[in-house]
């Protein structure tokens, strides 16, 4: 085995949150320290995109704050991420949904993913 | 100071408890053997030889040096080096792993030698400026390295005048880097920052 490899896999650790894919509405809770003090800071919106492998893998959750688009970049592996909720699973067709970007309002909604009991 | 030789696997990156990503070069350094210990009786200064066998091989190696070697029971070394003044109570013969000297922590000097980059001009080589403009009527002057001097007094250039040239190759000293982790197992070592060399160098490792 590549030695980097084996590095890699003994810093990664178990996966702490439920999988989630672009397109679903995740809250993210991220602590914020401040000083000496700590706390959580939840930031809630769609995921738009996954990207990277391994120790490097990041997600970009975007919101909209009173009318601006606010997009947020977090890495997987940060031990800063204290919880993450997927809130809604989203119908979306493709990996990265970068047009989300251009559009406002009613256009910009992702489709709930419809589950039907078999 | 003790150390040891270790080769350059490649970067990574880590998280602090803190939530800090710092990148850090992994080092993976073998047992090393001590080929040699100097006293202050027979050689004037206190030293302990060090050698890494790497992939050096036998029938590359001269007799005289297989004749040195052959008092620590190794036939051939990639790399030998001395660390004055060390700490460690070894005899020859006797193997040096990385929990002998490094711990979590440690300030360690990384000593490498830096990727060869060819003849570079002084923009690159020595961090110049370049001489003007790109707009204005300028052309061919933007990585240019200006006057190299006066005219006919000295009527020569200084000796020392920075100018292009072979770039890179050269044995590069960092220092006060910390060791992020040790693996012993595995004979790694994380250490924050960039090291000097490509994928595959050695690397000398120094701790005070």
């Amino acid at each position: 085995m590549n030695l980097l490899d084996y590095v890699n896999s003994e810093l990664k650790k178990e996966s702490r949150f439920p999988d989630f894919r672009p397109g679903d509405n995740i809250a993210v809770s991220y602590k914020i320290i401040e000083g000496a003090k700590e706390r959580i800071q939840i930031f809630k919106g769609d995921v738009i995109q996954i990207k990277g492998a391994g120790l490097s893998k990041t997600f970009t959750v975007r919101k909209m704050s009173s009318g601006v688009g606010v997009e947020r970049i977090f890495p997987m592996e940060s031990p800063n991420i204290a919880e993450i909720k997927v809130l809604k699973r989203g119908r979306v067709r493709r990996a990265k949904l970068y047009y989300l970007r251009g559009l406002v309002g009613k256009k910009a909604k992702i489709r709930e993913k419809k589950f039907t009991k078999k | 100071m003790n150390g040891l030789i270790g080769k350059k696997i490649g970067m990574t990156s880590v998280f602090t408890t803190a939530g800090k990503n710092v990148a850090c070069t992994v080092v993976e350094a073998l047992p090393n053997v001590v080929t040699q210990v100097k006293t202050k009786d027979t050689d004037g200064y206190f030293a302990v030889q060090m050698s890494y066998e790497g992939s050096s091989k036998e029938k590359n190696t001269t007799q005289q040096m297989q004749g040195h070697l052959s008092a620590a029971g190794i036939k051939s070394a990639q790399k030998i080096v001395e660390f004055r003044d060390s700490s460690l109570e070894k005899n020859v013969g006797d193997t040096v792993t990385i929990d002998d000297i490094f711990a979590e922590g440690d300030v360690v000097n990384a000593i490498g030698t830096s990727k060869g980059k060819g003849f570079q001009g002084v923009v690159k080589r020595h961090n110049f400026r370049g001489v003007g403009d790109a707009t204005h009527g300028q052309h061919n002057r933007q990585r240019a390295p200006g006057s190299i001097g006066a005219a006919s007094y000295p009527a020569r250039v200084f000796k020392g005048m920075r100018m292009a040239g072979r770039t890179g190759g050269d044995r590069i000293k960092m220092k006060n880097l910390n060791v992020i982790k040790v693996m012993p197992e595995k004979n790694l070592l994380l250490i924050k920052g960039a090291i000097p060399g490509h994928k595959g160098s050695l690397v000398i490792l120094e701790k005070f």
